[in-house]
């Protein structure tokens, strides 16, 4: 690990020791929080005593099916409007001020068309998700530098060449920052729509941890759910960047 | 290009209402209302006197909420792009708060806060100062240093070289990062008012889902996007000039 990453384990340490701190002295009442430490333990716990796997594997279903209708959706969403110039002036109006409505007033519509089960809650996700990954895909495509096409068309590659050696692996860095994204919104995609309304799922048993005053179980989901986000996004910078390394050597 | 854009907008509008329409004839009145109705039903709800207080709330918790947001996240990306050492420590964690689920955060905001209007206001600001915060830094750090080293070359006072060259040179990015936080601060504000809340837009969203009454959540749907289209729009047109102007 680099020096900066020890200064902000460091940071992040002394935050939770401090909670931890104000918890234990009282300072911050247990109606209202309790020590970082027990939070841990109750996340333990409820990982231990499986009494919500089948909440944990809806929840981690809906967002891997999520995950793959972003990804797959915004890359082809993407490909097409960069490839047709007349797409491509109609939709990038609109992909601007997409970002501007927040999906999520659009959940009670979609429980009504499709009834109270994953299909809304899946697709709630999408939405939040595939668009990003369309926009940075027309903005990695619009990066491949003509030289590089030139070069490849000298050397006479094949088609199936220039698309997997050429255009993907430099097209590649922006690619990532859409799945990146696609993950991250898939996910709040996902619990947000639990915590709103559904009869399972972590973002359920958060607010029905809530509306019964179970601050053990509502801390330790919440823990839960940071941790599972924060692994997929780290691991996903990691890897996408030890990826960049090798493809763009 | 500019009359042919419009025309394309003109026919995916046409798109969306037939489209709406043919949803409408295929799910019937029971799971939504056609376009024409709803639009009549969007002058009753801002004509009628009983939404005037919810409407009302929302305006004054999303502004204040908006107001936070861009202060905090401005000053506090410029303080923090400012210290190279802060913003590498920074950064990341910020990167990453940013794509973590903040709803899950929602109940301690409500523990913390109370049943009320600074609860929402503080989650509206959960969801826009972060990205704010990292465009901030972002428009900071890339300045060209040429600038500053020419400037200092000239033996500029400070504030001439904060006028004439951290401002101007910054203020695009920094613009972008506001209109992100503007969608998102809108949209922590209305998740916030959806739960534990007794007046505003959402309540008023979540309160007709309750009642199964498909009328209203179209109605309050469309004044929303309608909303959150136009002043995009407006935002985005002021980013657009900010941009060209710096080329």
């Amino acid at each position: 690990m680099t020096r900066y990453g020890w200064i902000r384990l460091v940071i992040v340490a002394a935050l939770a020791l401090f909670l931890e701190a104000l918890c234990r002295t009282g300072v911050i009442p247990p109606l209202i929080m309790i020590p970082p430490s027990e939070m841990l333990a109750a996340a333990w716990r409820i990982l231990a005593s499986g009494e919500m796997k089948g909440d944990f594997y809806s929840s981690l279903a809906n967002i891997c099916i999520a995950i793959i209708f972003s990804v797959a959706g915004g890359f082809l969403a993407g490909l097409a409007i960069f490839s047709v110039p007349d797409l491509r002036a109609a939709a990038e109006p609109l992909l601007a001020s997409y970002s501007a409505v927040p999906p999520i007033v659009f959940y009670p519509m979609l429980i009504v068309i499709f009834g109270l089960n994953r299909v809304p809650q899946v697709l709630l996700a999408v939405m939040f998700g595939f668009v990003p990954m369309a926009i940075h895909t027309i903005n990695g495509l619009d990066r491949i530098r003509p030289v590089f096409l030139k070069v490849g068309r000298a050397n006479r590659v094949s088609t199936f060449i220039s698309i997997f050696r050429i255009q993907l692996p430099a097209a590649a860095p922006y690619l990532f920052i859409g799945v990146t994204l696609a993950v991250s919104y898939s996910i709040i995609g996902v619990i947000s729509s639990e915590f709103v309304l559904s009869a399972k799922g972590i973002g359920h048993q958060i607010s029905y941890a809530y509306d019964n005053y179970d601050n053990r179980a509502m801390y330790g989901l919440i823990v839960l759910v940071l941790g599972i986000a924060t692994l997929l996004n780290t691991s996903l910078r990691y890897y996408s960047q030890r990826m960049l390394k090798r493809w763009t050597r | 290009m500019k009359s042919r854009r419009a025309l394309y907008t003109g026919i995916f509008l046409a798109a969306l209402f037939v489209s709406w329409h043919a949803l409408y004839m295929a799910f019937g009145p029971r799971v939504l209302t056609p376009p024409w109705e709803t639009f009549g039903n969007v002058v009753n709800i801002l004509m009628a006197p009983v939404y005037w207080p919810h409407i009302g709330e929302s305006i004054r918790s999303f502004s204040i909420a908006l107001a936070i947001a861009f202060g905090l996240g401005t000053l506090g990306g410029v303080a923090i792009g400012g210290w190279r050492a802060c913003a590498e420590v920074l950064e990341p964690l910020l990167v990453n708060f940013n794509s973590v689920p903040k709803v899950a955060l929602y109940p301690v905001i409500l523990l913390i806060f109370g049943l009320g209007m600074w609860a929402k206001v503080v989650f509206g600001v959960l969801h826009g100062v972060i990205p704010i915060m990292i465009a901030s830094i972002g428009a900071v750090r890339n300045v060209n240093p040429i600038f500053v080293r020419s400037a200092q070359t000239m033996h500029l006072t400070r504030l001439q070289m904060i006028r004439r060259i951290w401002v101007p040179a910054t203020i695009p990015e920094i613009f972008s990062g506001l209109r992100l936080g503007f969608s998102l601060t809108l949209l922590g504000t209305v998740f916030g008012e959806f739960f534990a809340s007794q007046r505003g837009f959402g309540f008023l969203l979540m309160n007709a889902i309750d009642l199964r009454d498909v009328r209203t959540i179209m109605a309050l749907i469309l004044i929303l996007v309608v909303f959150a289209v136009i002043s995009n729009s407006a935002l985005l047109a002021i980013d657009h000039r900010l941009h060209r102007r710096r080329a």
